[in-house]
């Protein structure tokens, strides 16, 4: 095991640059630290000037997303000593515009988010009077996994259609339009289905199943995506032979 | 754009029943026709066996379902593909494909019609 | 004021950039491009079965044509490496099914073993019945 470890870091300086270099620093390597630690001693002791984000560094709130030596990885779960000897490089998230050196802009993905209602959607609120809203164990598996979701964009990263169609709609935005779709408490598939049965929602996916690869967080946001083709399928021959609808 | 959506999932249904289908009934097919019986590994059928086989309603059946949804699962995948590898889109490709497998199943149909 | 610093910011954004060949660039994107690109000889084997009825059709020459054509060295080749794919498809295909399919029974979800144990059944016994059909009976 080395004690020290070269990273290569991109950098990106607006105001002095057009295109992104990198740069090089010579860290220690003790075996506990991860790549998040080794860019905090390079912004605390080296160059100040280097920007990236970070929060909790637990692995719980999607902040340092990086791509790490080519792979989209929560630097602050992916140990150093496992890329020994070295050099690491460290990028910022692919298919992402840059704002400065690993920072992206975020934008698109917060827009997608949001467009899909990611809340419990009901067609008439119960009052409160009538107490909570009962949901079994059974019912909760339905959809906890894809709850377990924390925005980290690692899958966006990862895929090549997202790279290629900025317009699609995307992996964890699909999951976290299932989990509320699965979610017993909630009537707003309808409303969702509008957006994500367009040709950049789900059905832009070819199933590379990179996503469910790169998750931190084990959601499986392919799984979901094909799942939801299924039912979004079926739901339109059913509209087909029953405009009228069923139920 | 209003005709690919409302096409999608169709289509996409066409491609997962062809994807099985293909899956299930080609493997074993092309070991048949393809290798063991041109090396000799098993004799060649008679012409009488095939004519037998062939013309019974059922297998014809099940023939053309096996054509028709193997070509249109050829087609949507064969489009994507263009696209996620080569960055070819729009819809003129789209309708080569999705043309060429309807073809192919009109000439499927009109074959297994004929060998009854 | 406010309005020329946001636009300044915007024109200096780097946009992403996607090679067209960014498939060659990780081994499990070729591998999904190659599993892709499987369905090619799902086309290819269709056509051949189509020229095999038609030559049944035309008669027993034809057909003894159509089976000697079979075994050029060229067709051959074609025919082993279709048989690969194809395996490959249907390994492929049938792997994505328990993550595709969430199959219920009751309260309880099929574990994606079951799913997945079911459609390799499937595919043995239609392989039996074609065999059978085409070498027995």
């Amino acid at each position: 095991m080395p004690d020290r470890i070269k990273l290569q870091v991109a950098r990106y300086r607006p105001e002095q640059e057009s295109a992104a270099t990198f740069d090089e620093y010579d860290i220690p390597c003790p075996k506990d630290w991860v790549v998040l630690d080794g860019l905090n001693h390079v912004k605390d002791r080296m160059d100040g000037t280097l920007a990236f984000r970070w929060s909790c560094r637990m692995g719980v709130c999607g902040s340092c997303g990086m791509m790490v030596n080519g792979e989209p990885k929560l630097t602050c779960g992916t140990f150093l000593s496992d890329y020994g000897p070295g050099p690491v490089k460290v990028e910022p998230l692919r298919n992402f515009p840059i704002i400065r050196d690993l920072i992206v802009d975020m934008g698109d993905f917060m827009r997608k988010l949001v467009a899909i209602k990611p809340w419990i959607v009901r067609k008439v609120e119960k009052p409160l009077s009538e107490g909570e809203y009962l949901q079994t164990p059974d019912e909760l598996e339905d959809f906890k996994q894809y709850s377990m979701c924390i925005n980290c964009m690692l899958c966006y990263a990862a895929c090549p259609v997202y790279g290629l169609d900025p317009h699609f709609i995307g992996p964890a935005a699909i999951a976290l339009a299932q989990r509320y779709n699965l979610d017993s408490r909630d009537e707003g598939s309808d409303e969702r289905n509008k957006l994500l049965s367009e040709h950049e929602g789900i059905w832009g996916c070819t199933f590379v199943g990179e996503c469910t690869k790169v998750c931190p967080k084990h959601v499986d946001p392919a799984g979901a995506i094909q799942r939801y083709k299924l039912t979004a399928a079926v739901e339109t021959v059913k509209a087909f032979f029953m405009p009228r609808g069923g139920a | 754009m209003a005709v690919r959506q409302h096409s999608e999932p169709y289509l996409w249904l066409l491609f997962s029943a062809g994807g099985v289908l293909s899956a299930m009934l080609l493997p074993v097919m092309v070991l048949l026709f393809g290798i063991a019986i041109p090396l000799g590994w098993i004799p060649v059928p008679t012409y009488e066996h095939m004519l037998g086989v062939l013309g019974n309603p059922i297998t014809r059946l099940v023939l053309f379902g096996l054509c028709f949804l193997s070509l249109f699962h050829w087609a949507h995948r064969f489009r994507h593909t263009l696209h996620d590898a080569l960055g070819i889109k729009g819809g003129f490709m789209a309708a080569l494909c999705y043309g060429a497998a309807a073809v192919g199943s009109v000439v499927a149909a009109y074959l297994l019609w004929q060998v009854g | 004021m406010a309005q020329s610093v946001q636009s300044e910011y915007q024109q200096r954004v780097l946009p992403p950039r996607v090679s067209t060949f960014w498939w060659l660039e990780k081994g499990s994107y070729l591998v999904f491009i190659l599993r892709e690109l499987s369905c090619v000889f799902v086309g290819w084997f269709v056509v051949y079965l189509l020229m095999l009825v038609r030559a049944v059709i035309q008669g027993d020459a034809s057909y003894q044509a159509f089976m000697a054509w079979s075994a050029t060295t060229p067709i051959l080749l074609l025919n082993i490496v279709s048989f690969l794919f194809l395996v490959f498809h249907a390994v492929t295909f049938f792997d994505a099914a328990p993550q595709a399919m969430v199959v219920k029974l009751g309260p309880n979800k099929v574990p994606g073993s079951l799913i997945l144990a079911g459609h390799y059944a499937g595919w043995a016994a239609a392989s039996a019945l074609v065999i059978w059909l085409v070498v027995g009976a």
